[in-house]
């Protein structure tokens, strides 16, 4: 059997699922409302994971040349740093 | 037909192998710098203006924005299915996949319609106030997105039907599947940052 960048269908399946838990789980806590440092880091942590998720095995970087996954990581890291950076500036002032 | 089994061989072969057309990552890049860029600015006029972001965002639809994640998610998942049945030469199952995404993609527009054109009988616009300016610009800037994704969602759905895709040449296939889970990676990030985060 060859390797196949793009996974199996029961690997996919499961992921899409985990997405979708993950999804609810952000909505969950939107609605309760419970603003402060711990949910942020939650939401961020959540977000994160599914942003992984579809930049590693959704579109495939798991087996591209490492430097394609350090751009879009790193893109993500720094996305989520300068955020959480101007929160923290938020609520510091 | 043993041209087409050497690539075959060649693409599965271990080893680093970008899916997808080179160019497609450059703009991928431009495109995820892009919506950083707006991110920042959000994040850092937020810090600014704390109370007003803080008390318009509650008034935000974010039912909508959960079903439009999930819309979002389930469209990526289905194209992945589109692109592991062309990697098997089952163009129809492809064909039907990429079909299902393209609903979903629809219905993420159908939702965010609904959306704005409540947003708009509140009296929400570009001008009524920063959070406004940044809700509309950046969800219509991603929209946008989202509708070029469909339009090259429908050229592969096109593909598969005619059987372009195998093993042996996934190139467009993959390329255009890139461009599609961009505009799902950006929206996760912007949803969280624009309905929930406050």
């Amino acid at each position: 059997m060859s390797v196949e960048v793009h996974g199996t269908p029961r690997r996919a399946t499961i992921l899409w699922l985990l997405l979708i838990a993950a999804t609810l789980l952000t909505w969950g806590l939107g609605a309760a409302d419970v603003a402060g440092r711990l949910t942020i880091l939650i939401l961020a942590v959540l977000s994160f994971w599914k942003g992984s998720v579809i930049i590693l095995d959704f579109m495939a970087l798991r087996h591209a040349p490492v430097l394609w996954r350090a751009l879009t990581l790193g893109w993500m890291i720094l996305v989520w740093a300068v955020i959480a950076i101007a929160y923290w500036k938020g609520i510091s002032r | 037909m043993e041209n087409t089994r050497n690539t075959a061989t060649l693409a599965a072969a271990p080893g680093p192998r970008l899916a997808g057309d080179l160019a497609i990552w450059f703009f991928i890049l431009a495109e995820l710098l892009a919506f950083g860029v707006f991110f920042a600015a959000y994040a850092f006029t937020r810090a600014k203006n704390l109370e007003l972001f803080n008390v318009e965002q509650q008034a935000l639809n974010r039912g909508a924005g959960v079903i439009n994640t999930m819309l979002l998610l389930t469209a990526s998942y289905f194209v992945v299915r589109a692109v592991q049945a062309a990697e098997r030469a089952a163009s129809a199952q492809s064909a039907r996949w990429l079909l299902a995404a393209i609903c979903c993609g629809l219905g993420f527009i159908g939702v965010k319609l609904t959306e704005y054109s409540a947003a708009f009988a509140h009296g929400v616009s570009l001008s009524s106030s920063p959070f406004h300016m940044f809700y509309l610009s950046l969800t219509f800037f991603h929209f946008m997105h989202v509708i070029l994704g469909l339009v090259i969602l429908l050229a592969l759905w096109n593909g598969a039907r005619k059987g372009r895709y195998h093993a042996g040449d996934m190139n467009g296939m993959e390329t255009g599947a890139a461009y599609w889970h961009m505009v799902d990676l950006v929206w996760l990030i912007l949803f969280p940052l624009v309905y929930v985060i406050n």
